[in-house]
């Protein structure tokens, strides 16, 4: 066993957090953001009164999470271009990230929805608010509140996550990675050096967290 | 108070055989109630009795089986058919509750919880409506209480608050769904003198409760709600000192002497 070659760790630093600047890290917001969209409105399909609408994102969430992400993945930035349908790698990793994310972000907001008292939406009702109005002023602020902590976990693994889009070309951080190993031969270094600088991430993301549960746990009782 | 007198009163909300089942339990079975304006009505009877349900049908919290609810000046709304979401709303807009748990909005401030009917949804002027709930915080002796947060108030003091974000709305009709049975026995007092003066100023209201001297002090009807019907009604002297049916005087007896 040789030492470990410090001069290529430090060199490869910053390809690596380039990568996660302007690989990983956009690609996981960007994800998240889309996600998000999709969850609350998977979500409040799954409250509909509706049947059909109810059983559609019942559906939508058994899909996604009953199949592989990886797989999803592979459907679309392989899958799709042979009945017509190519797209990029990088939106290609957007669209399949996104709708993963949605179906896992959707059971958070749902429980959460549910979790607001019904006296909430009553009290809502009674100074004159519809449906609609008590959703947006009364009850999602306050599931926003409970859902942190659980949405919190699903972005952190969408950043380590998004590390699958290598495999379809994107360049993030394991893909820089991947390509110093490969011309170097420094293989164990370079992964290492890749899951710290994810863990780092990480270890960031936490902190945010915490400041963002204090901040919404301040009118609450504890 | 004579019949022919209660006659000649303007009946602001009349509810004519209201009928509710949940699953299987029939909790209301035939309710008929008039309440005049400037009445103060003391809805009592045993846990059970349909009581609560009974309040919860005069604003569409819940929705009878069949049965009719009128506000003078509308809306008349007949359940025997499902109504729409508008004449409901209609219905809830002539009146304001106060619930049991005050179910103030946790996320928003004392002002901001006052505030929430009269600009969101009635859109009145800003300042206009500010200054109106600044005033009535005042009044209930919570000025100070402005820019807290319900977390940080006493249950009286939420209780009160309830209150005041019930009168904001300006309603023609106030609804009490047991507003002190939730509170610690030593803050009943303050919100039982608050609903006290409202009903001495000539506000309109229909207090479901368990506080039998404060019904007999505030009320100048009560209604005994027993097995889903109202069993007895008339003025606190009658009810509630010389009842009419046994099962009245049970109930009377019962709250009064508890041991």
């Amino acid at each position: 066993m040789t030492a470990p070659d410090w001069q290529l760790a430090i060199d490869s630093l910053l390809p690596l957090v380039t990568g996660a600047v302007r690989g990983t890290i956009p690609l996981a917001i960007m994800s998240f953001a889309c996600g998000m969209v999709i969850a609350v409105v998977v979500a409040l399909m799954r409250l509909s009164r509706r049947r059909f609408v109810s059983w559609l994102a019942r559906a939508y969430v058994s899909v996604v999470r009953g199949t592989p992400l990886l797989v999803q993945l592979f459907v679309i930035f392989y899958g799709l271009p042979s009945i017509g349908l190519l797209i990029d790698p990088w939106p290609s990793a957007v669209v399949a990230f996104s709708i993963n994310v949605g179906g896992y972000a959707a059971e958070i907001v749902r429980a959460a929805i549910l979790s607001v008292p019904r006296g909430q939406w009553e009290a809502a009702y009674v100074v004159g608010m519809s449906h609609r109005t008590a959703l947006v002023r009364v009850i999602l602020p306050q599931a926003a509140r409970v859902s942190v902590p659980p949405l919190s976990n699903t972005f952190i693994s969408l950043v380590k996550d998004t590390s699958l889009a290598s495999l379809i070309l994107v360049t993030e951080l394991f893909r820089e990675a991947q390509k110093i190993a490969a011309f170097s031969q420094e293989f164990m270094l370079l992964y290492v050096e890749a899951a710290a600088v994810y863990w780092v991430i990480c270890l960031a993301l936490s902190a945010v967290q915490s400041r963002l549960e204090t901040r919404l746990e301040r009118h609450v009782a504890t | 108070m004579s019949q022919p007198e209660d006659e000649r009163r303007e009946a602001l909300l009349t509810v004519t055989d209201v009928h509710k089942t949940f699953g299987s339990t029939e909790v209301l079975r035939g309710v008929d109630l008039t309440v005049h304006r400037g009445d103060v009505v003391a809805v009592i009877g045993a846990s059970g009795s349909g009581k609560t349900t009974l309040l919860r049908c005069l604003n569409g919290l819940e929705t009878p089986d069949r049965g009719v609810v009128e506000m003078d000046g509308g809306p008349r709304v007949d359940f025997a058919t499902r109504p729409s979401r508008k004449v409901v709303h209609a219905l809830r807009d002539r009146s304001a509750m106060v619930f049991q748990q005050h179910n103030l909005f946790p996320h928003r401030t004392v002002i901001q919880n006052v505030l929430e009917g009269p600009l969101v949804v009635q859109k009145r002027p800003v300042a206009e409506a500010t200054a109106e709930a600044e005033a009535l915080l005042a009044r209930v002796g919570l000025a100070d209480k402005r820019d807290a947060y319900p977390v940080q108030l006493s249950g009286g003091q939420q209780q009160r608050v309830g209150i005041v974000r019930a009168l904001a709305l300006h309603p023609d009709l106030l609804l009490f769904d047991e507003p002190t049975s939730a509170l610690d026995p030593e803050l009943v007092g303050e919100v039982l003198s608050l609903i006290l003066e409202l009903a001495r100023e000539g506000w309109t209201m229909v207090i479901v409760t368990h506080e039998l001297q404060f019904a007999r002090e505030v009320a100048n009807t009560v209604v005994f709600v027993d097995q889903g019907r109202v069993l007895e009604s008339g003025p606190p002297s009658q009810v509630l000192r010389d009842p009419v049916e046994e099962r009245t005087r049970q109930f009377v007896h019962r709250l009064l002497h508890p041991f």
